[in-house]
């Protein structure tokens, strides 16, 4: 490897048009998705809502609203920073930056696709997997098409030393076209039999939303939490244990206890629950010389707000697989809507705000410019906060009520389904709260592009008038 | 040294040990799965693939997603083992007096008495030497296999001859939702599978067990609120449609109460789609008593246990 450090500023211009159409499709999409999912959320105000447009049914918009932010937003903007991290922490170029443009817009393509094929109700049925497979492979095609140049990439840097962080995205990396062309083969392409249809499903969805989620937020978060804070990691061999026990005993899962099939499938997914706690706690003290200390004294970053708020979000999500892979606690959340909630605040309270962090950090360095209103950015920060604590703490209680109620066989069923509506009712409020919220991260981002390309426009126009008038002036 | 090519074999094999054990392994087990039999006096094939109007019909399930609120998997919390007196022998006033011994024990015996007046009267009045009649009869319940095997040999002994019933419990089951739990057999012939994760609805797996009228179906459809009080499912009005009758009326026509019914001069018919889905909808029963599965159905002719009855006739003999 060539030690020779790239000119200043080289790294950044590879990156500025792929990180651009990615972030950006990214934060349409996920506008896209929480209105869907505020349709949903309202059709438990009136039945009748918008039930007359088949299009527009509970059990197709739902769907969409959970593709459009699982492979609109999370995969891409994931990808997008694993880009950029890999490119910075290497010190190298970005590899072919218009392949990646292109195979963003083929993914982009093939989540449109996909989402309106959802809506034309050509579903697969198998849960975070719903698109069709025409979708399915324009979503890979694109993925390949970018990760292929962030694995290049990787293998062009210039620094010697890896950083751990280094390792999670490649694993991620390598992680998502093998389960997701596995799942869509066996499920779509030659369909295998019976249960075991979903058992895969299962373990892709888990695969998905656990483990690739959780190997780039965390490599995001041990990047981005010592930096803000200015503080160092406990060690470095702490986090390659968390490594290792996140890809050995994370992809065991997603099996639920309630699943019709024979018993080893679900107690080793419970069993490989119960190993998260070696994870988790891995995770807390290797960041414990980061959290701890004044706070008061930090910078007043937004970045790190997010973050900190997606560490802690991540801790609980964990402490949740870890009870539940108990029967005394499965019992009262299968079922039910504690399981949604706690999906959420796994992509949106975790996942989506360590991303939200990582753009807000990294995109003005990107274009060299400052977000324009950085009020507004705080405002996202506390719109989104507030918001996935109105629609996660009401789903999670109406859960457990629920849970208990289905325990005993007293309480007629339509009284428990009526028991949740007023807990369902209350976190439309925090749907709404979070599509303001995504509003204003398209506004922020889309405001700091415009304002980027309108600087390099307004420059080039004065360039290509100046030149002239010498021009003139030597005739 | 370069420990790269390692690492990353590694972390391969850490990555792969889940697709091999959550992918290839159940593929190998569940995916291969055949046919079996039920077991019961009348032995079938079990299960049978669904008529194609109903495999239609789970397309339309799938297109709609009716999968995000209702689940279709039974769970089952234990079993309850009831010991049935299938003759009452020559000797009734030993078997009864055997019969109240076995309910009389110390309270942390596992079998209890169900509640059945005429046992109860005789153990009122120990000088009634008759049983009650209408055998067979579930007389005793029990949740321990060992002490239900016992309680059929001591009855056995007295010249009787007794059975095991055996009956699942839980939630699920006391809700009506099916009479055992579900297992891999119920799903074998579908595509895709659905088992769903939730249930903002019912449980549908035996919902053409409970409820086989198409017409409830289609009526719940259009209007679920006119069904069910106070339910909190969307209508699905647009798998009806609402036309104008022409020369006659279509034998197909929902009859719809009059808040509900459409404009003079029309009629609401189901489109072909809701035809298939209530046909799925009625296809679902997954109630039969398997080798994984096994129970008593209620009511069932209970054949004598002879020696020449196959194993299948004697549910205890599966369960043993």
């Amino acid at each position: 490897m060539s030690p020779a450090p790239e000119a200043p500023g080289a790294i950044e211009a590879s990156c500025r048009l792929p990180l651009v159409v990615l972030f950006l499709g990214a934060a349409v999409w996920l506008l896209v998705g929480s209105m869907l999912g505020l349709i949903a959320s309202i059709k438990f105000h009136t039945p009748a809502f918008l039930a007359d447009l088949a299009w527009l049914t509970y059990g197709r918009v739902r769907p969409a609203s959970v593709n459009s932010m699982l492979y609109g937003f999370c995969v891409p903007a994931g990808l997008g920073v694993a880009l950029w991290m890999l490119a910075r922490l290497g010190r190298a170029i970005l590899t072919a930056p218009w392949l990646v443009v292109v195979g963003a817009v083929c993914w982009n393509l093939g989540v449109a696709a996909g989402l309106a094929g959802i809506l034309a109700g050509a579903s697969t049925g198998f849960e975070n997997l719903e698109m069709p497979a025409y979708a399915a492979s324009l979503v890979l095609l694109g993925y390949l098409m970018m990760a292929v140049w962030g694995a290049l990439t990787f293998h062009q840097r210039r620094e010697r030393q890896l950083y751990v962080s280094q390792w999670f995205l490649l694993a991620a990396l390598f992680w998502f076209p093998w389960i997701h062309s596995t799942a869509n083969l066996l499920l779509q392409v030659f369909p295998v039999r019976g249960m075991a249809q979903a058992v895969i499903a299962w373990w892709y969805s888990h695969n998905l939303t656990m483990l690739w989620f959780g190997l780039v937020g965390l490599a995001i978060v041990f990047h981005l939490l010592p930096k803000l804070t200015d503080r160092e990691l406990r060690s470095r061999q702490l986090a390659l244990l968390i490594f290792w026990m996140l890809i050995l005993f994370g992809s065991w899962g997603g099996i639920p206890a309630s699943a019709p099939v024979p018993a080893w499938l679900p107690v080793l997914s419970a069993l490989a629950k119960l190993a998260g706690i070696i994870t988790l706690t891995a995770v807390v003290v290797n960041l414990a010389p980061v959290l701890k200390g004044p706070w008061a004294n930090l910078p007043n970053q937004p970045s790190l707000r997010f973050i900190s708020f997606g560490l802690g979000a991540f801790v609980l999500v964990g402490l949740t697989e870890v009870v539940t892979a108990f029967s005394f606690a499965n019992r009262f959340t299968l079922f039910t809507w504690f399981t949604p909630a706690i999906g959420m605040l796994n992509s949106y309270g975790f996942f989506a705000m360590v991303i939200f962090g990582a753009v807000y950090y990294f995109a003005p360095q990107l274009v060299g410019l400052e977000f324009p209103s950085p009020r507004l950015v705080r405002a996202h920060f506390w719109i989104a906060a507030s918001g996935l604590l109105l629609l996660v703490v009401p789903l999670a209680m109406g859960g457990i009520v629920q849970g208990y109620r289905l325990q005993h066989a007293v309480v007629p069923f339509a009284d428990i389904a009526r028991g949740t509506l007023p807990f369902l009712r209350v976190s439309t409020t925090g749907d709404l709260l979070l599509a303001l919220g995504h509003l204003l991260f398209l506004v922020n981002l889309g405001g700091l592009v415009c304002r980027f390309y309108r600087a390099r426009a307004v420059a080039a126009w004065a360039e290509a008038t100046t030149e002239v008038k010498p021009a003139e002036a030597g005739t | 040294m370069n420990y790269g090519p390692l690492v990353f074999l590694a972390a391969f094999f850490a990555l792969a040990s889940s697709w091999w054990g959550f992918v290839l392994a159940p593929q190998l087990q569940i995916g291969r799965l055949q046919q079996t039999n039920t077991l019961g006096a009348a032995t079938a094939t079990y299960p049978v693939a669904r008529p194609g109007l109903a495999q239609q019909g789970l397309q339309v399930y799938r297109a709609n997603g009716c999968a995000y609120c209702h689940s279709q998997q039974v769970g089952q919390t234990g079993t309850t083992l009831d010991i049935a007196l299938t003759e009452a022998g020559t000797n009734q006033a030993v078997t009864l007096a055997a019969l109240l011994k076995l309910a009389t024990t110390t309270p942390d015996e596992p079998i209890v008495m169900t509640a059945l007046p005429p046992l109860e009267a005789a153990r009122a009045n120990t000088n009634a030497a008759a049983l009650p009649g209408g055998l067979p009869k579930a007389l005793l319940r029990s949740t321990s296999r060992e002490a239900a095997n016992a309680a059929v040999a001591t009855l056995d002994a007295t010249g009787a001859k007794a059975q095991l019933w055996i009956l699942p419990a839980g939630p699920d089951i006391a809700r009506g939702w099916g009479r055992r739990h579900s297992v891999a057999e119920d799903y074998l012939f579908d595509f895709p599978v659905m088992p769903g994760s939730q249930r903002i609805g019912p449980d549908l797996a035996n919902v053409g067990v409970r409820l086989p009228d198409a017409n409830w179906h289609l009526l719940h459809l259009y209007a679920p609120q006119h069904q069910v009080k106070g339910s909190t499912m969307p209508p699905y009005r647009f798998l009806f449609e609402t036309r104008r009758v022409e020369r006659r009326p279509s034998p197909d026509a929902l009859v719809l109460p009059p808040s509900l019914a459409p404009p003079p001069g029309y009629e609401v018919v189901p489109r072909p789609e809701v035809a298939a889905l209530v046909a799925y909808l009625i296809s679902l029963r997954a109630d039969a008593p398997l080798f994984t599965a096994p129970m008593t159905l209620p009511g069932a002719p209970v054949k004598p246990a002879g020696t020449n009855t196959p194993v299948a006739a004697a549910p205890s003999a599966a369960f043993k």
